[in-house]
C-alpha cells in the first residue's frame, strides 16, 4: 500500500500534492495495482469535494487526522499522524510533495522510523531494488538513490509529474482517525500566522512583465535602467540570487528555486546566466527575451528571443525606442 | 547568555557549471572552489546576532574532510568563538550519519559542561539537498525543532522563530534548548572584518574522528540532466536590436 500525504489549500489539494498522486499511481501500477491511501491532516471544509477530487487522482481512501493537535501546524505532530496511519494500513511506501511541509514531515517520519528519506524524487526505476532519481544541487544534478528499507520514504519534486485526473472515478472513501500525539510533538507548533499581505513578493509573482537583472548589472547602482524598463511596461523587477547574496537588491525580488516562481507574459532577464536554480523560477514565463554579452549563456540558449550585448547599453536603447513610440508607462 | 552551535557544510560552489567526479559519487569542486550554502550563512548571521544580544558564544561544527577547516576559518572570522571538525570522507556519509555525529558531539560537550541552547542548521545542503539533517539531529537529541525559519530571537529562555508558511508568515515560540533550520532571506550575512580574520586565525579547531561506522547515503550515482534543445531567435546585437525588441513588445501587447 502507498500512503500519500496530501496538503490542501482553500479546501482543495495543492497542485504539487496532485503531482505526487500521479507519481504514486504510476508506482502503484508498476507494483501490479497497489492501493493508494491519501492522508489529510487538520480542518477540511468540504469533505465530498475533496473525496471526489482525490478519488479522481487515484486515492481509494482518505485517512483524515482530526483533533486538537492538528488545529495549528506542527511538523512532528503531522509525522505522528502519518506514522500511526502507516502502521494501521501496513503501507510499504510513504510519500508527500517535495514542498517545505512535505519534506519536513517526511524527515520527521524517517527519523522516527530510522529509515532513509529521499527528498525531491523525479522518477523511480524498478521495485527491487527500489531506486529513485532525485534532484540534488537545486536541480542542477540528479542522484539515483536506493531505498531498500520499508517503508520507502520519499518526496516528489514539483513540476516533475503531470496531473491527470481520471473521469468517472469513484470518490475516495473517508476514514476519520484521531491519532495520539505526544506533548513533546507539539512543542514546536505554529502559534501565529500572519496575513499574506506582508508578502513583498506578491507584485513580482503576479506581474505580467518582469525585467530581471543578475550579476551583469555590475553593482547596486546598475539597476536604474532595468527598473525604468519594468516601470514603462507596468511590470516588476526580478533578480538572481547572486544579486541578493551581494546585497544589491532585497531578497523578495529573487526569482528561482529559493525565491519566487514567476509566470509572466514576458520575462526579460538581463545579465543573468540562467543557472538551473534560477530557471526553476522563471521556466513558466510565456515568452523570455534574454539580454547578455555571452551568446552561449544557458539563459540565451533557453530563451525564446535573445539580444547579444551589454545590458547597460541595450536596456537604455530599448527604453529610448519605446519612448519614441509613445510608450509612457 | 545563549550558546549557539551552527552546523555548516563544505560544498562545491555550484553557482556556475556543475561538474561531477569521475566515479559519479560527488560534485567536483576542484575547479570551482568550495563554500558553505546561503542558508547556512544566514544561520551563522542569526547565531552571531543572538550571541551578541545575549552575551553568549557561537561554536561552529562541520563533519567533513580536513580541508573543511577552510570553511570553519572563513566563518569564524564573522564573529564565532570556537570550531569543531569531525573528520570524515564526505562520500561515505548519509544525512543520518551526519546527524548522529553532530548529536554525539553535542552530548559529549554537554557531559563536559557546555550546553548549546540553540542549534542552527541550514534548511538543506547546497549539494546533497537532503532536507533532513536538522530534524534527525533534533530527534536524536530529543529536542524540538522548527524548520525553514528565516529569523530567530532568544529571550528569557524562549526561542521565537518566524518563516514563510503556505498561508502567510508563521511564528513559533518554544522553550530552549531547541534546534532550528534556517532558510535564506531573513537576514543579511555580514562580511568578515580584518579584526575578525585575525581573531579567527588564533582559534584552535578541535578535530575529532567519527564516533561510529557510517551507514552511507544509499547513492547509486549522480547524473547531469540533459540540456534542453534550443529554439532561440536572436533579435540582434547591441543597441541596434532596440527596434526589433520594441516590435516584439508591441506584438506581445505588453506596451499598453
Ligand atoms: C540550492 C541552490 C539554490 C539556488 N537558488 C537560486 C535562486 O532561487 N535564484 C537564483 O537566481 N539562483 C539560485 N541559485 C544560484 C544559481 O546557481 C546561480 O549562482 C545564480 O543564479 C547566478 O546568478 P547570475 O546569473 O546573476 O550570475 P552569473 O552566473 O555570474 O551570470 C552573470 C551573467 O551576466 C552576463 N553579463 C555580465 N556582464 C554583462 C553585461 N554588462 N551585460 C549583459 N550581460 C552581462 C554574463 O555573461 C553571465 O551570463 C541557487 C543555487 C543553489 C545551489
Ligand atoms: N557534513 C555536514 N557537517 C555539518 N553540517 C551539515 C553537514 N551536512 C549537512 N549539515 C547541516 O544540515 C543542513 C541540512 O542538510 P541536508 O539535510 O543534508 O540537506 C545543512 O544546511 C547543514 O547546516
Amino acid at each position: 500500500m502507498i500512503l500519500v500525504l496530501v496538503e490542501t489549500e482553500n479546501g482543495a489539494a495543492s497542485e504539487i500534492s496532485l503531482e505526487t498522486l500521479a507519481f504514486a499511481r504510476s508506482l502503484a501500477a508498476e507494483g501490479g495495482g497497489i492501493a493508494i491511501r491519501a492522508v489529510v491532516v487538520g480542518a477540511v471544509e468540504d469533505r465530498d469535494a475533496l473525496a471526489a477530487e482525490l478519488g479522481a487522482h487515484g486515492a481509494a481512501e482518505i485517512h483524515h487526522a482530526v483533533g486538537e493537535a492538528f488545529t495549528s501546524y506542527a511538523g512532528a505532530a503531522w509525522a505522528a499522524a502519518l506514522q500511526a496511519i502507516r502502521e494501521s494500513t501496513g503501507s510499504v511506501v510513504v510519500t508527500a510533495a517535495g514542498s517545505p511541509r512535505g519534506n519536513e514531515v517526511l524527515a520527521h517520519l524517517a527519523a522516527r522510523l530510522d529509515v532513509p528519506m529521499a527528498a525531491n524524487a523525479t522518477a523511480f526505476h524498478g521495485l527491487a531494488p527500489f531506486v529513485v532519481t532525485r534532484q540534488v544541487v537545486g536541480g542542477a544534478a540528479l542522484e539515483e538513490m536506493k531505498l531498500d528499507q520499508r517503508p520507502a520514504v520519499f518526496s516528489v519534486a514539483g513540476h516533475s509529474w503531470a496531473v491527470s485526473p481520471v473521469e468517472g472515478a469513484s470518490p475516495a472513501a473517508w476514514v476519520e482517525v484521531t491519532p495520539e500525539v505526544a506533548e513533546s510533538d507539539l512543542v514546536a507548533r505554529v502559534v501565529a500566522t500572519g496575513t499574506k499581505e506582508v508578502d513583498h513578493s506578491d507584485s513580482l509573482k503576479s506581474a505580467r512583465v518582469v525585467v530581471g537583472a543578475g550579476r551583469g548589472a555590475g553593482g547596486p547602482e546598475g539597476f536604474g535602467a532595468v527598473a525604468e524598463l519594468a516601470e514603462l511596461l507596468g511590470g516588476a523587477v526580478g533578480v538572481s540570487r547572486v544579486v541578493t547574496s551581494l546585497g544589491w537588491r532585497p531578497h523578495h525580488e529573487q526569482v528561482g528555486q529559493t525565491g519566487s516562481r514567476i509566470s509572466p507574459d514576458l520575462y526579460v532577464p538581463c545579465g543573468i546566466s540562467g543557472a538551473i536554480q534560477h530557471w526553476a523560477g522563471c521556466a513558466s514565463s510565456k515568452t523570455i527575451l534574454a539580454i547578455n554579452t555571452d551568446p552561449e549563456a544557458p539563459m540565451m540558449t533557453k530563451a525564446n528571443y535573445a539580444v547579444v550585448g551589454d545590458m547597460h547599453e541595450v536596456v537604455p536603447a530599448i527604453i529610448e525606442e519605446l519612448k519614441s513610440r509613445g510608450v509612457t508607462g | 547568555m545563549t550558546n549557539v552551535l551552527v552546523c555548516i557544510k563544505r560544498v562545491p560552489d555550484s553557482s556556475g557549471e556543475v561538474l561531477l567526479t569521475d566515479d559519479q559519487q560527488g560534485v567536483d569542486g576542484r575547479y570551482v572552489g568550495f563554500t558553505v550554502s546561503n542558508h547556512e550563512s544566514c544561520a551563522v548571521e542569526l547565531a552571531v546576532q543572538t550571541a551578541e544580544a545575549t552575551g553568549g558564544a557561537v561554536t561552529l561544527l562541520t563533519v567533513g574532510p580536513s580541508e573543511a577547516a577552510e570553511q570553519l576559518r572563513d566563518t569564524l572570522a564573522l564573529g564565532c568563538q570556537a570550531a569543531v571538525l569531525v573528520e570524515a570522507e564526505p562520500a561515505r556519509l548519509g544525512p543520518a550519519d551526519v546527524a548522529r555525529e553532530i548529536a554525539h558531539v553535542v552530548r559529549e560537550k554537554e557531559a563536559a559542561g557546555t550546553t548549546y541552547d540553540l542549534i542552527l542548521l541550514g534548511n538543506d545542503a547546497a549539494d546533497s539537498g537532503d532536507f533532513q539533517v536538522g530534524i534527525r539531529l533534533a530527534h536524536a537529541l530529543g529536542r524540538p525543532v522548527v524548520n525553514g525559519v528565516s529569523t530567530v530571537e532568544v529571550a528569557d529562555g524562549h526561542l521565537t522563530a518566524r518563516g514563510d508558511g503556505p498561508g502567510g508568515e508563521e511564528t513559533y515560540s518554544l522553550p530552549l534548548p531547541a534546534v532550528a533550520t534556517v532558510l535564506e532571506g531573513g537576514v543579511e550575512p555580514r562580511y568578515p572584518t580584518l579584526r575578525g580574520r585575525m581573531a579567527a586565525k588564533k582559534v584552535e579547531i578541535e578535530t575529532r574522528a567519527l564516533s561510529a561506522e557510517p551507514a552511507g547515503a544509499n547513492r547509486v550515482r549522480l547524473l547531469l540532466p540533459p540540456p534542453a534543445p534550443s529554439t532561440v531567435e536572436v533579435l540582434g546585437e547591441g543597441t541596434e536590436a532596440a527596434t526589433a525588441v520594441a516590435d516584439l513588445f508591441e506584438k506581445l501587447g505588453v506596451t499598453r
